[in-house]
């Protein structure tokens, strides 16, 4: 079904007796089993103050329109959304909708925040059919409960979001990226913890064992750029051996492809996606035994590729994070779930949420925790 | 400001649940003789108090969880407290309440540069946060200016801000995880040392829903390290517009600041007059900081000034040293006290989108004729976060009442421009019966419902945020269907 506005979406959530696999672009595959729900169709934005930071769209808006208006006023989404459309193979047009809902967030995270920490407001249509706003469009703001974070990051299962504000972030002059080389899992990891804990605002820390590279970014005005670097190396020199930077062009196609997880495009296997404490990191990948792993986040983030079928989770054991699958058959993501199973008391009050906002079960039902 | 009446039943058993908090907590942890629950009868929106039926002062999650199964199985209604410095009233009792304050839970129990976090116990304070870290080059990020009193456990129920939140986020944003403990005594863990939730976010829920959900005790916090330094520049303006369009300015530059603060003229008079900072006499005044080394703080600061300078400042003084910035910040800092040295006041702070500044503090300034209070308007510019002060006599008859309706009408407008009713003290009482202006009835019957999963009684901080009618049936019958 597609609808062409917020009333539209909600006269059809109201009629709605059948299950609804909710959806932006199906970019990523994500969407529940039920009757296809686009919300494609709500699209465009709304109003946008480059002198305020913010912006407001239509849940369906392309996330490129959204890049292009931000690019012709000198800002961007500083979370850096991933592309998973190689990884997962999609073909589909991604949308702001679809990036809030599934909290998408890149390389950047770890200096800036999550595509959750931008969000401002929202509008949805809960399971009743009724639309809800919460929220708004300002920066700071505690009036009544943040409904903004529950409904990111929850995959359409609680409400279809129409319409979102957010906040958006100066672009940077330039950008340059400092590449370690050699350096084994734990000297990695180590070497991106001292990075992070500098003054030197990493906005990217990344460690890629089959290049043997751990790469380092900063962002800024050309000389505060040269600045950090510099100061990084110096921080860095007893813990690395070879180092080299990456001018501009250079660091912005490394991190656009580390963003995207090109490593494991066009590759077999299932592919997980492992938040962890990054200390724990080097100790995980050693229990999943990976085809090949790629470390984000500064070793907070961990994209794993494994042989088909295989459960990371038993092998990860119990560990602070959870690992969640991002490419696998339907069957092998029917196994295991989808998502990391919560403790009891956190599932009961998830479950419990989930019968509030939709007591009939329509939003990608069992896309979050098994059904019933 | 009403209140919901006592419940005369639960009033009734205040010896058994007196006998049954003592047979968990140490004697020294249950205060009920009537002289001394006095202590807590209000927080620092000081024009309401009423003592608590008994205050409870447990040491650990498991006392904690001990005292709330007690409420719990008792009907009690229990209001959470951590350093009583909220100004909306969130700590407020009811005469037939227990308080749980967690004053005494204030141990960090990890720190964990590696990882760049601390695990504290609640009761902490915010500074003594930064504290525990400082002297090895890291700080906490969330700043309110109550950061000496207030506790984590506020900061987390209210989502607090502070001056800085332009570069580093509120509470929220710097939050990894909570052990949280239930209406029923039950202990959940939410979150942890990993980068956002592997489920539905709870801890965004739970964070900023005002002690509503249940009481967190234990937090697990971002640190991040010291910027090599920061300086501010001061800017003076005749025209509170032109203050405006420069913030906006700024911001497109592509500059991000650490903090972009507004005063406009009756502030700056009471604070020349309290701390003599210096402050130039003008309508507007800025103080813009950033942050880096000395060379990247200079070179920030050039790009500001030069936009400055295209709006004709009738004043520019850029910090060159510590003292000069300490001088700067000074009349800032001392704001408050200042208009406290003049009148009673009433601080707000409502949120509004940066564009339509000039308007609301032209507003603003002709309700204040009309209404026949003084107000001085000192705030964070950057985030439209803004801070009226209103002045009036506690002791003069009707005063009061005059105060709140013009901050009710305040906030009011801060809605109509597209902004919000409270953007870092929480809604608590002072704004609960203004949720009306902000949100539909639906809007609040689907928070309503969030309440429902978490304290299907309805026993935790109950006659708070959400309008009294609103809330009514839920707090007088719990959830029926439970």
């Amino acid at each position: 079904m597609m609808v062409a506005d917020e009333q539209e979406l909600a006269a059809c959530v109201a009629d709605a007796a059948e299950p609804l696999s909710v959806r932006g672009g199906d970019t990523r595959g994500m969407a529940g089993t039920g009757a296809p729900l686009s919300v494609a169709g709500l699209s465009g934005i709304t109003l946008y103050e480059p002198g305020a930071l913010t912006m407001v769209v239509q849940a369906g808006t392309p996330v490129t329109e959204v890049e292009a208006a931000l690019a012709s006023e000198n800002q961007r989404l500083a979370f850096e959304p991933v592309d998973h459309r190689g990884l997962l193979g999609g073909t589909g047009t991604p949308t702001v909708g679809g990036i809030f809902a599934a909290n998408i967030s890149g390389p950047r995270r770890i200096a800036v925040g999550a595509a959750r920490d931008f969000l401002l407001g929202a509008r949805f249509v809960d399971g009743r059919g009724g639309v809800v706003k919460n929220g708004g469009r300002v920066m700071k703001n505690v009036t009544g409960y943040d409904l903004v974070k529950l409904m990111a990051g929850s995959f359409g299962t609680l409400g279809v979001m129409s319409e979102l504000s957010f906040k958006v972030l100066p672009q940077v002059e330039t950008q340059a990226s400092l590449a370690l080389h050699g350096l084994e899992v734990d000297q990695a990891v180590v070497a991106m913890s001292r990075a992070m804990g500098s003054p030197f605002e990493v906005s990217g820390a990344a460690h890629d064992p089959a290049a043997g590279q751990t790469i380092l970014r900063v962002e800024g005005f050309e000389a505060s750029v040269a600045y950090r670097v510099a100061q990084l190396k110096a921080t860095l020199k007893a813990l690395a051996g070879e180092m080299t930077v990456l001018t501009a062009a250079d660091s912005g196609a490394f991190w656009s492809t580390q963003r995207d997880v090109a490593a494991f495009r066009g590759t077999d296997g299932d592919v997980w996606r492992v938040s962890c404490k990054p200390s724990d990191a080097p100790a995980l990948v050693r229990r999943a035994g990976s085809a090949a792993y790629v470390m984000d986040w500064a070793g907070g983030l961990i994209w794993l590729r494994m042989a088909q079928g295989s459960d990371l989770r038993a092998r990860l054991g119990m560990f602070d994070g959870h690992a969640t699958i991002v490419r696998a058959d339907s069957e092998t993501k029917a196994r295991f779930g989808v998502f990391h199973p919560q403790t009891p008391g956190v599932a009961r009050l998830s479950a419990g949420l989930r019968a509030r906002f939709d007591p009939k079960g329509l939003f990608n039902p069992g896309l979050m925790a098994p059904c019933g | 400001m009403e209140m919901p009446k006592p419940n005369p039943d639960v009033i009734a058993r205040k010896a058994r649940v007196v006998a049954r908090l003592l047979s968990v907590l140490p004697v020294d942890a249950v205060i009920h003789d009537e002289r001394e629950t006095r202590a807590y009868e209000c927080d620092a929106l000081t024009a309401y108090r009423c003592p608590p039926m008994v205050a409870v002062l447990p040491s650990t999650t498991g006392e904690v969880s001990d005292v709330l199964r007690i409420c719990h199985s008792e009907g009690v209604p229990v209001v959470p407290r951590g350093s009583g410095t909220s100004l909306a009233g969130g700590a407020l009792p009811t005469a037939d309440c227990v308080i749980l304050g967690v004053a005494r839970m204030n141990d960090v129990i990890e720190t964990d540069y590696d990882n760049r976090l601390i695990r504290v116990q609640t009761g902490r304070t915010n500074l003594s946060v930064t504290g525990a870290v400082e002297a090895d080059g890291f700080f906490y990020a969330p700043d309110p200016s109550s950061q000496l009193a207030c506790a984590i456990a506020g900061n987390i129920a209210m989502n607090s801000g502070g001056a800085h939140c332009l570069k580093y986020g509120v509470t929220t944003n710097n939050l990894l995880g909570v052990t949280m403990v239930m209406m029923d005594g039950e202990v959940v863990e939410i979150g942890g040392g990993h980068m956002d939730a592997g489920g539905l976010d709870l801890l965004g829920l739970v964070c900023g829903s005002e002690g509503q959900l249940g009481v967190v005790t234990e937090a697990t916090l971002r640190i991040l390290p010291k910027p090599e330094g920061a300086r501010p520049v001061l800017m003076g303006f005749d025209d509170n517009e032109v203050a405006g369009a420069c913030v906006s300015d700024i911001i497109k530059a592509g500059v991000l600041p650490v903090a972009i603060e507004f005063m406009d003229r009756p502030c700056i008079e009471a604070t020349e007059a309290f701390a003599k900072a210096g402050y130039p006499m003008c309508e507007a005044l800025l103080i813009v900081e950033v942050e880096g080394s000395d060379a990247e703080i200079d070179h920030q600061l050039s790009l500001i000034m030069e936009i400055a300078r295209r709006h004709n400042p009738v004043e520019l003084r850029e910090s060159k040293s510590a003292d000069e910035s300490a001088k700067i910040w000074l009349g800032r800092k001392s704001a408050f006290g200042a208009m406290g040295q003049i009148n009673d006041y009433m601080c707000l702070d409502g949120t509004i989108p940066v564009s339509s500044l000039p308007m609301v503090l032209r507003r603003i300034g002709e309700m204040s004729q009309e209404f026949g209070l003084k107000v001085g308007n000192v705030f964070h510019a950057g985030d439209g976060n803004m801070h009226p002060l209103i002045l009036f006599d506690a002791n003069k008859p009707g005063d009061l009442e005059r105060c709140e309706a013009f901050g009710a009408e305040i906030l009011k407008l801060c809605v109509e421009v597209g902004g919000c009713l409270t953007g870092e003290h929480g809604v608590g009482i002072e704004k609960r019966d203004l949720m009306y202006e902000q949100y539909s009835a639906d809007d609040l019957e689907v928070q309503m419902a969030v309440k429902d999963v978490f304290d299907p009684a309805w026993l935790l901080n109950p006659a708070k945020v959400f309008p009294l009618d609103a809330s009514e049936r839920r707090r007088a019958t719990g959830l029926a269907a439970e």
